[in-house]
């Protein structure tokens, strides 16, 4: 009885993870925002789904290969969001306006001006060479 | 208990819609690989709850196939996605 008033709980939280995802995927205005929306479902998410699987069972056999789907989709959704992320930075899938804080951009143009000068140093050597 | 697995049937589905909606219109195609990996995420809810429901193991080796082909799907989109829109 109180296995599945706790299944329940955990069901019902995990769907509402996906739920916020979802509602955050049609809200949010750029992509980086949907990106952080979109993370939560797999994850926490899928953590209590897998919770509640493992109360429903009971079963100790059950608890390695929940915790190898979990850790795995925890390793590899940080990585997918952070691609997608870099993607979107470097297309400019992104609102300015809605940065406070732009921190890759000092990078991005340091990186660009010292592309620039070795641009413009490698013809000048050449043509003291020659 | 039967009452919690409808009501939780019917918010995947709003969420499931919820994401199509957004790989419908996303602007860009990575909005649209966000909106499908979440609709993947809501897929494997599904799985969990159908195993629940039936008192089933059958669907875990399909929930660790469905991560990873999102995982690879999504990576593979965004490393070559160009600048077009």
């Amino acid at each position: 009885m109180i296995n599945d008033v706790i299944v329940s709980v955990l069901l019902l939280g995990g769907a509402l993870m996906s739920l916020a995802a979802g509602i955050g995927l049609v809200r949010f205005p750029d992509l980086l925002s949907r990106m952080h929306a979109a993370t939560k479902p797999q994850v926490l998410g899928l953590l209590l789904l897998l919770l509640a699987l493992a109360v429903e069972f009971e079963s100790w056999v059950l608890v390695p290969v929940l915790v190898l789907c979990w850790i795995f989709q925890l390793l590899t959704s940080p990585v997918s969001a952070h691609m997608v992320g870099r993607a979107g930075y470097r297309t400019r899938h992104l609102r300015r306006d809605l940065l406070t804080l732009d921190e890759l951009d000092d990078v991005v143009t340091r990186a660009a001006r010292n592309d620039a000068s070795h641009q413009s140093g490698r013809p000048a050597q050449i043509d003291t060479q020659e | 208990m039967n009452a919690v697995i409808y009501l939780v049937g019917g918010i995947l589905s709003v969420a499931a819609l919820l994401a199509l909606y957004r790989a419908v219109r996303g602007p860009s195609i990575l909005d649209r690989v966000l909106a499908l990996d979440v609709v993947l995420a809501v897929v494997g809810a599904g799985l969990v709850l159908n195993m629940v429901v039936g008192r089933h193991l059958d669907n875990l080796v399909l929930l660790v196939t469905i991560s990873l082909i999102g995982f690879i799907g999504s990576v593979t989109v965004a490393r070559f996605v160009t600048d077009r829109k």
